[in-house]
């Protein structure tokens, strides 16, 4: 593994808020039926967080369960885990009808850091990020400006930020911009 | 002259002096003032020229409504043009040009224009430069271009950032006037979350210059205090500079905020547009005084009379010594009190009305001021200054009963309330007979998602006229609209006001009322437009009915200010000439943005580096450091060739090819898309979606594949590979990841939904090298790791193993003839295999090669691209691929559609390879001609070149094309007439130009 490197390798801009690639991360797809014990059980063993909500995120450090659709789970592991993790959630739903996939790889991850976190994020996202209306556990699938992306909020100040590969310095470069000092919007 | 005065301007900082320029004249103004003002304050009343006529333009307005004070703004990448003098607020540094005019704005040859008026009536354009037919292009065209146009068009990058901000509100407030901080203060204190928005810099509307009290206090105190304890309220956002620009379905609303322009050295961005969801909206845009159509309207210093009021209280400026105030209403009588008491003279208040006004001409009376009631004005007298008027009788023709020297005049034709924003959407409108104007219909409002209206409206926008009316009704439906999205009204009373008592005012749509053809030819509608009486009525009478026809016939109301001043006094005239009621006529659309809002703002961040997301594969930073030429492919950009130093583009291709057929040549195949089908049902889901049989191919083994629409034609291909008992990997190509994808997961979720197959995009997990030539394996198996001889991984094979230390799934498939394995790793070990690669093949010569190398060893192979070969018209039938269709299957998506008997005519062009004769390359797209002509006397067509390049291996130039029988005529020369009129000839031959038995990607 001494190979792999993230899209940015860790880049980092300090603005308005701090954007950081936060390096590569564990993530398998899961499709299935999301109501089945053993696919539940499976994910919440694997990842030692609980089984998250319609529309929610449980993340602690790099393990996490999201709710992605109806019939989609994404687990997050730290990066080496992944395998291992793929392998041990195929064999538990091996005797049902089941997809899982490895896609570290196929993800880079921000995080966006700050007292105006919110602020920078609705200059890209058509989301109500306002405190009260988006709050830490909440997970949302949506498009950050031209690209679709993946957000929950890590606490109060801190968002985490799931987008293609491909298109991790298009959204680090939209994240820098939206950061600028002197634009502030002032409203949260 | 206009001038300043010595005391008073309640928005000025007579402290902070501003400097500017004007045609780089050196101006003074202050702090507060807008440029408008600070224009007037230095006497240039002349601030430009019309569009039509030339004619010289003074300011009339103060406001959003302002027609004639357009100037170019700035320089270079900060230059603007048509900038509303009267919404620009002055800063240190500002330099305006006027607009429209040549050599000069004092002298203007274009007036000639003037004395020729009278040949330039309504459809004058259409009139004129119809015959003769060419002369349009060549002679009117280019004429009518120079004479036109107010701004200059920019010419350098806009200097400036802008961006997007996502809102969300229960209730936003569009306009920051009294009415609309009591209705944001009732939504506040009931627990909405309010957003309110003013376009101006200044909360209160223009309250404070009316002389309104509310509460027994000035309004200007009751403005503080409200203000101050919304600022408090958590849950209420103030904004000002930021317009409401449109209201839109369900809520949605844009806000155009403007940051910078009155600072332009500040850092940040210079707009930002607010794409608001609310669940309510109130608009709050308060109401906009209409001109009077009398004869010199136009002529500067003609202005309306609550734009002189604001010029005199807002910013202390003078608009003249001796200032006539002509109206059909009471609000006028407010201007000439206010001149009055800033020791201006008012020489006379011209009241059409014969039974004159109320409480506030009585007051005007008491300070001395002669008023004329039943009186019109028959004239203004000047050219680019007003310097007198002449009185008649309104009820009259015109005939002059005295003249008045004065340097101002200030009109009032009642108030029209800003009803945009509530029209946007589909508010409606209803006719107030005594107000003379348009207000929103309460019970047509528009309405949201559940039928229910979502847009209400308060204050003089609602027709209110009163202060105390205003207050009321906004704070009431404040509350009533916070109730509907969940708030809790408390039980406070709305604010008092003490109103005087206003006469009613007369409708007046022309002045004197029997105006002949010579005095209407003189009174301007549209002053920006030049649209006068005169051309609406011979609108009219042409039999333009609609209002729609006549405004884009006459061009009333479309200029940059969209009729706001405009509107309502063209369309009475037209309903006047019509013999029909106003309503019957109706009003134009409304239509957003309320004011032009910047193409900058509209872009938000879209511009420069992040313009477009570029999709990047995990080796794409290499070949951006080793010479690579891009080219778009979806969007990613893929190396069409790495150039040397030296090479060309073409010497870069011909060496990528020659170098692979020689001897090792990689290609970062990455974009490829990759898509995991899964499930109990995957074999029988992907037999419909391919032409041939999938469900069939043996674990460990690739097929290529043909994906078909509904209606028959090839929309993608690729090789497939089955990784175990029910899962199947699909390759597609790179522009097709997302969309076959979504094209599967349509199927499954509208049609076969009950089937038991999962698809995942797994298109970027993998990084895709094709390690082609005949030193292909050598280089593998000096990485060492896994079998990849002939017996142990055979042509269209795959296997899983290791290569050197990358864990790798390798394919031996080949799309350029020549011994190839295409190796999937993890996408984040891409580079580092790839370089491991470059390091191992370096004895072999190895070259990195492009998409273009790419395309020329699969067309000496005969093998088909997607989007060169196809083109949404083209059957697999077409291209010889029958072998790829199954037989067996009893269906598969575009089976039905290719049995059409359209499908299944044998005179479809089909493809063949073309050779030309003289070894040149035939151009891309060209077409083979036939014998005789078409209908439209154009030679026949039988066919035409799909794919065309000059082939290094073989040095010369190949193609592929469909032709009419192609396949039966092989031999046959064909003629290719080129662009610049030559032909060239080419034989049809077999579409495999290069080892057409495939022994060399079968060693």
């Amino acid at each position: 593994m001494s190979n792999a490197v993230s899209a940015l390798q860790g880049k980092a801009y300090d603005g308005l808020v701090r954007v950081e690639e936060a390096g590569l991360r564990g993530m398998i797809t899961v499709r299935g039926n999301l109501s089945n014990t053993k696919l539940k059980s499976a994910a919440t063993s694997l990842s030692a967080v609980d089984f998250p909500s319609t529309g929610e995120c449980n993340c602690v450090e790099e393990s996490g369960l999201a709710w992605m659709s109806p019939d989609e789970l994404l687990l997050m592991t730290p990066y080496d885990k992944a395998p291992a993790a793929a392998q041990r959630m195929s064999k538990a739903l091996e005797k049902q009808h089941h997809l899982v996939a490895e896609v570290s790889d196929a993800r880079a991850v921000f995080f966006i850091r700050g007292p105006q976190a919110r602020e920078v994020m609705s200059k890209l996202v058509p989301v109500d990020l306002s405190p009260g209306r988006f709050q830490p556990g909440q997970f949302r699938r949506t498009r950050m400006a031209q690209v679709p992306v993946a957000f929950w909020m890590r606490d109060e100040t801190t968002f985490e930020l799931i987008c293609f590969r491909s298109v991790a310095g298009y959204v680090f470069d939209l994240l820098c911009n939206a950061a600028k000092p002197g634009s502030e919007v002032g409203v949260f | 002259m206009s001038t300043r005065l010595a005391t008073g301007g309640r928005l000025l900082n007579r402290d902070r002096a501003t400097n500017f320029t004007f045609n780089g004249k050196q101006m003074r103004g202050f702090e507060g003032d807008t440029l408008a003002s600070a224009l007037l304050a230095s006497d240039q009343m002349l601030m430009g020229r019309s569009f039509k006529y030339h004619r010289p333009r003074g300011v009339v307005a103060s406001g959003a409504e302002e027609p004639n004070g357009l100037v170019n703004l700035g320089k270079g990448g900060g230059f603007e043009p048509n900038a509303r003098v009267t919404t620009t607020e002055l800063f240190d540094g500002l330099s305006a040009e006027s607009q429209n005019h040549w050599p000069s704005l004092d002298f203007d040859v274009g007036v000639v224009n003037n004395l020729a008026a009278r040949f330039m009536p309504a459809g004058f354009y259409y009139k004129t430069f119809i015959q003769p037919r060419a002369a349009w292009k060549h002679v009117f065209e280019p004429f009518i271009r120079k004479a036109a146009g107010l701004g200059k068009a920019p010419k350098d990058r806009d200097a400036d950032t802008y961006e997007h901000f996502y809102s969300f509100a229960d209730v936003l407030v569009i306009g920051g006037g009294i009415a609309g901080l009591q209705a944001a203060k009732a939504a506040g204190e009931a627990g909405a979350k309010v957003l309110l928005v003013e376009q101006t810099a200044t909360l209160g509307g223009r309250a404070p210059v009316d002389g309104a009290e509310i509460e027994g206090q000035p309004a200007d105190i009751w403005i503080a205090e409200t203000t101050l304890a919304l600022e408090k309220m958590e849950n209420v956002t103030l904004r000002t500079r930021m317009m409401g620009a449109g209201v839109y379905d369900h809520g949605y609303a844009l806000c155009y905020e403007r940051l910078t322009d009155h600072a332009p050295l500040a850092e940040g961005p210079r707009h930002r547009l607010w794409r608001v969801r609310a669940k309510q909206i109130i608009t709050a845009t308060g109401a906009i005084e209409r001109p009077l159509s009398f004869a010199g309207n136009d002529i500067p210093g003609v202005m309306l009379a609550s734009a002189v009021r604001d010029y005199v209280v807002n910013y202390a400026v003078s608009p003249g010594d001796r200032t006539v105030i002509v109206t059909n209403n009471d609000d006028a009588y407010r201007t000439a009190i206010v001149l009055k008491e800033a020791g201006l003279d008012v020489p006379v208040i011209v009241d059409a009305r014969p039974d004159g006004g109320g409480e506030l001409a009585a007051r005007a009376a008491a300070l001395g001021i002669r008023i004329e009631k039943g009186k019109g004005i028959a004239k203004v007298k000047g050219g680019k200054r007003v310097e007198g008027v002449a009185l008649c009788a309104q009820a009259g023709e015109g005939a002059v009963l005295e003249e008045i020297a004065c340097d101002a005049v200030a009109m009032s034709g009642g108030w029209s309330p800003v009803v945009h924003l509530w029209s946007h959407c589909g508010g409606k409108l209803i006719w107030d007979e005594t107000q003379s104007h348009f207000r929103p219909d309460a019970e047509k409002a528009p309405t949201g998602h559940d039928g229910q209206p979502f847009v209400s409206v308060v204050g003089i926008a609602n027709g209110s006229m009163e202060t105390g009316a205003c207050l009321e009704n906004a704070d009431a439906t404040g509350k009533s609209v916070a109730k509907l999205v969940g708030g809790k009204a408390k039980r406070t009373a709305a604010p008092k006001a003490s109103d005087v008592d206003e006469a009613p005012m007369l409708a007046v749509w022309k002045m004197p009322q029997g105006a002949g053809e010579k005095l209407r030819a003189k009174m301007w509608l549209d002053f920006q437009n030049d649209v006068k009486v005169s051309d609406v009525m011979l609108a009219a009478q042409e039999g333009f009915e609609s209002v729609e026809h006549t405004k884009r016939y006459t061009t009333l109301g479309m200029a940059t200010d969209q009729g706001k001043l405009s509107n309502i006094n063209g369309l009475a005239i037209l309903a006047d000439s019509l013999n029909e009621h106003i309503p019957q006529v109706g009003t134009t659309t409304f239509r957003p943005p309320y004011q032009p809002i910047s193409m900058g703002a509209i872009a938000g961040e879209t511009r420069g580096e992040i313009f477009q997301p570029i999709d990047k594969t995990p080796i794409h930073e290499w070949h951006e450091a080793n010479g690579a030429f891009f080219e778009p492919v979806g969007h990613w950009r893929r190396p069409y060739c790495f150039q040397m130093s030296g090479e060309t583009v073409e010497d870069a291709v011909a060496r990528e090819v020659k170098a692979t057929r020689d001897s090792l040549g990689l290609l970062d195949a990455s974009t490829l898309g990759k898509l995991i089908v899964k499930g109990p049902d995957a074999g029988k889901f992907l037999d419909m979606l391919y032409t041939n049989m999938m469900s069939t191919l043996k674990v460990g083994k690739c097929r290529y594949g043909l994906m078909c629409t509904e209606n028959g034609f090839l929309t993608d291909d690729g090789v497939v590979a089955r990784l175990d008992e029910d899962t199947w990997l699909c390759h597609t190509t790179t522009g097709g990841a997302d969309r076959i994808h979504a094209h599967m997961e349509e199927w499954l979720q509208t049609e076969w939904w009950d089937w038991k197959v999962y698809v995942a995009n797994v298109t970027q997990q993998f990084a895709q090298i094709g390690v082609v030539g005949p030193n292909a394996r050598k280089v593998l198996e000096k990485l060492g790791g896994m079998d990849v001889s002939k017996e142990g991984l055979g042509f269209m094979e795959w296997a899983d193993g290791k290569i050197g230390e990358f864990d790798a799934r390798v394919f031996r498939i080949s799309f350029s003839g020549e011994l190839s394995y295409e190796i999937a790793v993890l996408a984040s070990q891409g580079l580092a295999f790839w370089n491991a690669l470059l390091e191992a093949g370096e004895e072999f010569g190895v070259t990195p090669y492009g998409t273009e190398a790419l395309h020329i060893m699969r067309a000496e192979k005969g093998f088909i691209m997607i989007g060169d070969e196809t083109d949404g018209t083209v059957i697999p039938q077409d291209l010889g691929l029958g072998w790829a269709i199954s037989k067996k299957k009893e269906d598969y998506l575009g089976k039905r559609a290719q049995q059409r008997s359209h499908m299944t005519d044998p005179m479809r062009w089909k493809l063949v390879g073309l050779e030309t004769v003289d070894g040149s390359v035939l151009p891309d797209g060209a077409y083979a001609v036939g014998d005789g002509k078409n209908e439209n006397g154009q030679r026949n067509m039988i066919g035409r070149v799909t794919s065309t390049y000059h082939s290094p291996t073989l040095n010369r130039g190949i193609a592929m094309g469909l032709i009419e029988l192609g396949p039966d005529r092989m031999g046959e020369v064909l003629t290719f007439p080129k662009t610049d009129g030559t032909e060239v000839k080419a034989k049809i031959v077999s579409p495999i130009f290069y080892d057409p038995e495939g022994e060399k990607q079968n060693v």
